[in-house]
């Protein structure tokens, strides 16, 4: 890349050509305020302006984020006719804005309320009418409140950029524009999968997760039996609510802070993820070799199934039968669990900590709940988690390193672990799969063909006696020409893993929200790496433990032998498997 | 139609159209032209019947054979029309009733008599003109933006040709592609679309990208309310755009142009359309252009209704079918423009100079105007004004000259107050500024800008805080949104307004109205935010004591803030009538016991309470009884 | 939501497909069914969105930005008055003003039944005849106060005339 000399507040640097301003003086060591710029341009409104600046070359201000670097270009971020701008800018957008920080869900991570703190808004500047609002709160996973959002539509992007599904847009002109689902409709209405993607990149309030900390805490008031599982990917990420740096593991410390919060068993959502490999490698080889609808797709991202109950209800039969881990968990510990403890299970309250929104959602679904009684009653996702022990007065960094408890369902795998990335159900189903057919492991054990953050990724793999083709996508965008190729019946795979998100679980609607001007202590290109920051704690993880097939749980084998039998047995199909049903309406 | 497949051939075709309009216009062999003005002005004040009853009342007279009929663009001078116009005498009638058409065919086209009572009347001299020459309201003017408008029938290719078009494209194919952006640049040609920047220079960038696929767009979305020129020329002679469109299409390699157009003009869309549909079956549109080798073709697209989608980022997005909102520049359109793809974009007017330049040559071009504004520019000039209509001078015209000379001053003896150029986005001039010559950079220099040339008259009954009121309130309505300062910056400075308007504003609103004019103008995205406070800005320079007589002394001196004013009848003047009485919507007017001396009955009274300010009682008072205050 | 007979969805199903060889014929298809039909709904964007694969988000902000198309239907006839400068300056505000009173419904509304919908438009291009006001493209030049509801009558007694 060429270079282009370029001064800063009067310093000469030299930095790549094509950078915008602000890219440039981030590197250079300046942070000039910022909203609606995002990942360096996927969404480059330049709308916000609250990134002016002077550039020579320029008439008058440019803004930071849209505008390129040029050679000899002199920047000065500090004048006062940019410092006022600035500040005005924002003192704008505040007076069309719903100032109640205190009951506000982003309070604590909002880039706005840090902007006007950087620009020093004053108070009460440019008061007005503002433009009508909408709350939408119909949902269980995601909430909508149009008096917090600036329309800098960074979420607009994500949604179209992960999904190529586009349920949010701007609508109406001037100011009574808003940013809504087609016709200002509910999520509840539109063909939302409930991903969260466009909540973990709104800087304000405007997007959030529906809370369930009160359900939580009216369960403990009630004496239930609370008992709480945590997935794979709340690990990697829960110690950033506490100022950690992005990818530190916090297993123990979280273990020890749930300890603390009262719940009676803290157990891993692993145990069943390992279940759930057990389960799903064994209906995939049924399939194969009963000549079963194939390929087979997994099945334990919600935000997936939603995507495909939608869009592709003609595929359902594809799906793998079994329920997604945590709900499998919730299962077991309502039926196994409570039998050999003698609890009632109706006196049971099952809370998952997920990186995830969109388990809301799965929880509340009819084919996942018996005689009325929910495999899972709560899920409250890592940032959730992150307020509640923040509320309880534990001081996270000092916690001691703690183990889940042991009984029962205690004991979890490296393959459980790495199934919060995406790739990582794939490699743990492949590492099952191959020891079923060739009777042996998987002598490298890591399938390294399927990791990667590359949109598709597809891997052939010899067992069996077969080559058996897979392929792993993440995000519906990615995932769509694999599924139009299956209805197209051209399909070369056998098996493939799509997960909601991109990146799989680690980067999660329901994760800490990464937001590089609030974390001073991260690499400037955090945005770039953090997915791979999480996923290596997890491959990590993997690689410390001994055990790394889910068929070798030893409490995994314990509970066929003890109680399921085999692996897609009755017992097994009542209790870990369920069904699909199109909702092609809902984007009627 | 058989194609035309060379240059010669095309020569011919234009010679033998040259004969038969110069033929129809002298006369020959006794024959005459009756010529109607078919502009949106006129249709709407019947020309079209007009036209009709002409043709059945030749074709009953048995004159079918001497005497035609003709439809033609906008004359520009509309509120006057319609007008009809007969050839060879050139005498133009106006506004000309259906009535009248027996006499103009009885009195003129068979007694070879002028109808006396149909011709203008000069206001200043009362004297009757016969002829469109020597109507003042012409005589300053000059066309070359207009060329053919109000002479050629704009349905017929033919006329077109015959009047000089296509001669412009002829000799750019002859010549290599940079000298026709040479001869470009060298014409001192400026966009005429508001910015001013210099055409030629905007074809060097798109013509140093290297793209197989690069597009020329012609703005014809004409937003400022009160502007009609890009209107009236696309109307009259769509020809020469497409003409003008093909010429800047070779001169930066782009095989396809774009015509963007309001879908509020659509006799514009449909004259355009067949006007591109006889040039691709003539072969000068399609591929290998009269077997020049270039190949060019001409698409239409329609507006939906938004100012902003004028801004040439946002037109762009508004053809790729998204919502129009602008784009941040760089990269500049003649870099990735349409589709990503080098585009320039320019003005109706603009393109409709470009074949007068390869016609005629830069040098012609460059004779008149100033010294970095050459040639013409057409003005819309409109408001209280005594005549009305578009007008085309050259660049250096002063404001006097046009409002007095060619305007022929304000109507009913009223004060000229101020003249708004540059529409929305511009300012207001005021009396010390009548005689500024008028181009590109000395409006700016004097606080108002060219803009597309809307050029609004405003008398001493208009209120500038009003005037600055329905100009933010437009710019509120059309701002896009997309950017904060603009979104909520008008919205809060409409509300500042109204405030004053209403009586309620404070001294302090006006600071924040400069502060705010000022944040808006320097943090916007787009040229509409940027501008956007030009009007407060403006009036707030010029006339700070009218907007301080709404705060201070809650009155509008003008007496137009519904707020700020009441009417009131004279009891001693009022005959007691009752006209009013019965006109008035809200039963605000009521009897007296007095009766004035020397009348017989009771006086009436406005209760104020009641009172909505429509006006009505005022204009019906045949006595003068009324007024406001 | 309102249902729409199989004969609309083809007719719009035909609209889009008019454009098919297009590079971003969106507005072209949304122009030709706010002729054809008055309005767009959100359910005639759903069908819009299925043949070209736009969300219907996108759609919807592309109809709400632009002043042209409608989510709502209009009247038969539509009385587009015009506000622009040259029109304002002469007392086009008067004239709107009059056309609601009349009429009973503000700019942009319609009336109960269906005939009149009254909108501000910005400036026609007819402003050397200001005010202008167009009433399903007619034009009519030099409007004044007193001549209003004597346009109205024209068009009630043409509406009666035709139901
Ligand atoms: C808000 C706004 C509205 C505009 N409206 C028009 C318009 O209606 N017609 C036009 O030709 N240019 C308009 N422009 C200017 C165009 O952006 C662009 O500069 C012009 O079309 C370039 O053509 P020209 O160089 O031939 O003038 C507008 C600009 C802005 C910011
Ligand atoms: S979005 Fe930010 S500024 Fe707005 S209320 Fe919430 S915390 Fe406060
Ligand atoms: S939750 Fe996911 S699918 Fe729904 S709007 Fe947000 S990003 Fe789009
Ligand atoms: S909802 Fe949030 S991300 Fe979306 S536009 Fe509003 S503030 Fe931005
Ligand atoms: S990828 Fe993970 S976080 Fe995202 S929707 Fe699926 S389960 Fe939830
Ligand atoms: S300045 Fe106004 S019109 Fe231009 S981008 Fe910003 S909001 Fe839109
Ligand atoms: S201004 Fe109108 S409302 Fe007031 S008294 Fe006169 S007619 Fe009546
Ligand atoms: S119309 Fe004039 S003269 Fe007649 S009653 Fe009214 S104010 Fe008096
Ligand atoms: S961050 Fe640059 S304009 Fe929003
Ligand atoms: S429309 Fe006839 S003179 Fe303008
Ligand atoms: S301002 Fe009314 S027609 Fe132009």
């Amino acid at each position: 890349m060429a270079k282009v000399n370029i001064k800063i507040e009067g310093q000469p640097y030299q930095v790549e050509e094509g950078l915008t301003i602000l890219e440039a003086a981030r590197i250079c060591g300046y942070v000039i305020p910022s909203l609606c710029a995002f990942n360096h341009g996927q969404c480059s409104r330049g709308s916000c302006r609250v990134c002016l600046v002077e550039a020579t070359g320029a008439r008058g201000l440019v803004a930071s984020c849209v505008y390129p670097v040029a050679e000899g270009m002199e920047i000065r971020i500090s004048s006062p006719k940019a410092t006022e701008a600035r500040r005005a800018s924002v003192e704008l957008l505040l007076s069309n804005h719903n100032k109640n920080c205190q009951q506000c869900s982003k309070n604590g991570n909002c880039e706005l309320l840090h902007v006007a703190r950087l620009t020093g808004a004053r108070e009460g500047m440019f008061e007005g009418a503002k433009t009508p609002v909408t709350v939408d709160r119909l949902t269980p996973s995601i909430q909508r409140d149009t008096s917090k959002c600036i329309l800098c539509g960074r979420c607009v992007e994500r949604c179209k950029n992960a999904h190529g599904l586009g349920v949010l847009g701007f609508e109406n002109r001037g100011f009574a524009t808003i940013v809504a689902p087609a016709g200002n409709r509910s999520f509840a209405d539109s063909p939302c999968i409930l991903c969260g993607q466009c909540v973990s990149v709104c800087p304000t309030g405007a997007l959030s997760e529906v809370s369930e900390i009160d359900r939580v805490d009216a369960a403990m008031a009630a004496g239930k039996h609370v008992i709480v599982q945590t997935a794979p990917a709340v690990r990697a990420a829960l110690g950033e609510e506490f100022g950690m740096k992005i990818g530190t593991p916090v297993t123990g410390k979280m273990v020890a802070a749930l300890r603390r919060l009262g719940f009676e068993k803290v157990y891993d959502t692993n145990f069943s993820a390992d279940l759930t490999i057990m389960e799903e490698a064994g209906e995939l080889l049924n399939r194969v070799k009963n000549g079963g609808v194939l390929p087979m797709i997994t099945s334990c991202s919600p935000g997936w199934i939603n995507y495909a109950e939608y869009y592709y209800g003609d595929l359902l039969g594809h799906l793998s039968s079994c329920k997604s881990p945590h709900e499998m968990e919730g299962a077991i510990i309502k039926s196994y669990y409570a039998e050999k403890k003698g609890i009632d299970p109706k006196d049971i309250f099952v809370v998952s900590i997920m990186p995830c929104t969109a388990k809301k959602f799965e929880k509340d679904r009819p084919q996942l709940q018996h005689d009325g009684i929910k495999d899972v009653d709560a899920v409250l996702t890592t940032r959730e988690l992150g307020k509640l022990i923040k509320r309880s007065g534990i001081n996270f960094l000092m916690l001691p390193d703690e183990e889940f408890d042991q009984d029962l369902l205690g004991d979890y795998t490296g393959a459980g672990v790495i199934f919060g990335v995406t790739g990582g159900v794939m490699e743990a189903a492949l590492r099952t799969a191959y020891y079923a057919l060739e009777g042996k492991e998987y002598e490298a054990i890591e399938f390294t063909a399927v990791r990667g953050f590359e949109g598709i990724r597809e891997a052939t793999v010899h067992m069996g006696g077969m080559d058996v083709r897979v392929a792993v996508a993440h995000g519906m965008k990615n995932a769509k020409p694999l599924l139009d190729d299956i209805r197209a019946g051209k399909s070369p795979y056998t098996f493939i893993e799509i997960m909601g998100c991109p990146g799989g679980c680690v980067n999660g609607g329901g994760q800490p929200f990464v937001r590089p001007a609030l974390l001073p202590n991260e690499d400037p290109d955090i945005l770039d790496t953090y997915r791979q920051k999480r996923a290596d704690a997890l491959y990590s993880e993997d690689e410390r433990l001994t055990i790394r097939q889910s068929h070798n749980n030893p409490q995994i084998k314990l509970l066929y032998a003890d109680y399921l039998g085999e692996p897609n047995s009755h017992l097994a199909h009542e209790l870990l498997h369920t069904s699909y049903e199109a909702r092609p309406e809902r984007f009627r | 139609m058989n194609k035309i497949t060379s240059g010669a051939e095309l020569d011919k075709k234009i010679c033998a159209c040259t004969e038969a309009l110069k033929d129809k216009f002298a006369g020959k062999d006794g024959h005459r032209a009756v010529v109607l003005c078919g502009g949106t002005g006129c249709l709407s004040s019947h020309s079209a019947e007009i036209k009709e009853k002409f043709e059945k009342l030749i074709a009953e007279r048995g004159l079918e054979e001497r005497v035609s009929v003709n439809q033609v663009g906008c004359f520009g001078f509309c509120s006057q029309g319609p007008f009809v116009k007969i050839f060879p005498e050139d005498t133009l009638y106006r506004l000309v009733k259906l009535e009248d058409v027996e006499e103009i065919v009885e009195k003129d086209l068979i007694g070879g008599e002028v109808v006396e009572r149909l011709l203008f009347v000069d206001p200043a001299t009362k004297e009757k003109v016969a002829r469109q020459d020597d109507i003042n309201f012409y005589k300053k003017q000059r066309r070359i933006a207009l060329h053919g408008c109000g002479v050629i029938n704009p349905e017929s290719i033919d006329e077109a040709l015959g009047y000089g078009a296509y001669s412009g494209l002829r000799r750019a194919l002859s010549m290599d592609r940079t000298d026709v952006i040479k001869e470009v640049l060298d014409s001192g040609l400026r966009g005429r679309g508001g910015g001013g920047f210099p055409t030629g220079r905007k074809w060097q960038f798109a013509y140093a990208q290297e793209n197989d696929e690069k597009y020329v767009v012609c703005n014809g979305d004409e937003g400022d309310p009160g502007a009609f020129m890009d209107r009236s020329i696309l109307e009259g002679n769509p020809l020469a755009v497409i003409e003008g469109m093909a010429i800047a299409g070779y001169a930066i390699g782009a095989k396809n142009g774009y015509f963007y157009v309001r879908a509020e003009y659509p006799t514009a869309v449909r004259r355009l359309r067949i006007a591109i549909r006889q040039a691709n079956e003539l072969g000068l549109l399609g591929d290998n252009i009269f077997g020049s080798g270039f190949s060019f073709q001409a698409h239409i697209r329609l507006g939906a209704g938004a100012f902003v989608c004028g801004e040439e980022t946002a037109l762009l997005n508004s053809i790729e079918g998204q919502r129009g909102m602008p784009r941040p520049r760089p990269p500049f359109p003649a870099v990735k423009g349409l589709w990503q793809k080098p585009t320039i974009v320019n003005n109706v007017e603009t393109l409709a100079c470009v074949p007068y330049i390869l016609r005629e040559g830069a040098a012609k071009f460059a004779e008149c105007g100033t010294e970095k504004s050459k040639g013409t520019k057409v003005f819309a000039l409109g408001g209280k004004v005594n005549n009305v209509g578009l007008v085309e001078v050259p660049m250096g015209t002063t404001l006097r000259e046009l409002i007095y000379d060619i305007g022929g001053g304000i109507p009913n003896g009223k004060k000229f107050k101020a003249i708004q150029t540059g529409g929305p986005s511009g300012g207001c001039l005021t009396e010390e500024y009548l005689d500024e010559p008028i181009d590109f950079d000395n409006l700016v220099a004097k606080g108002s800008m060219m803009g597309s040339g809307g050029a609004i008259v405003m008398d001493e009954d208009n209120c500038m805080v009003d005037v600055a009121k329905f100009y933010m309130e437009f710019i509120c309505d059309e701002s896009c949104g997309k950017c904060s300062p603009c979104r909520i910056g008008t919205k809060r400075m409409l509300e500042l307004l109204t405030r004053i308007t209403d009586g309620k504003g404070t001294m302090k609103d006006l600071e924040e109205l400069k502060a705010l004019g000022r944040t808006v103008k320097t943090n916007s995205l787009c040229a509409l935010g940027q501008t956007a406070a030009n009007p407060i800005l403006s009036t707030l320079a010029h006339f700070e004591d009218e907007y301080i007589a709404h705060i201070v002394d809650k009155k509008c001196p003008a007496h137009v803030c519904k707020n700020l004013m009441k009417y009131t009848i004279d009891r001693d003047t009022c005959i007691g009538c009752g006209l009013c009485e019965r006109q008035c919507p809200v039963g605000a007017i009521s009897r007296t016991d007095y009766v004035a001396p020397g009348h017989k009955l009771p006086s009436r009274v406005i209760d104020p309470d009641k009172c909505i300010k429509c006006g009505l009682c005022m204009a019906s008072c045949k006595f003068k009884a009324i007024s406001k205050e | 939501m309102a249902h729409l007979n199989e004969a609309a969805v083809c007719k719009i199903r035909e609209i889009c497909d008019r454009y098919a060889d297009e590079n971003t014929p969106l507005m072209m298809i949304l122009s030709d069914i706010q002729t054809e039909y008055g309005y767009i709904p959100v359910e005639v964007q759903e069908i819009v969105s299925e043949k070209t694969g736009i969300s219907v988000a996108e759609i919807y902000g592309v109809v709400t930005f632009y002043s042209f198309f409608s989510l709502k239907p209009k009247g038969k006839y539509i009385i587009g008055c015009c506000l622009g400068t040259a029109c304002y300056v002469k007392g086009a505000q008067q004239i709107i003003d009059k056309f609601c009173e009349l009429l009973g419904v503000a700019p942009g509304e319609t009336t109960e039944d269906g005939m009149f919908t009254i909108d501000a438009l910005r400036c026609i291009g007819a402003c050397g005849i200001a005010p202008a006001v167009s009433i399903n493209g007619k034009v009519y030049p030099k409007m004044t106060v007193s001549a209003v509801a004597g346009v109205i009558e024209e068009y009630k007694k043409l509406g009666g005339a035709e139901a």
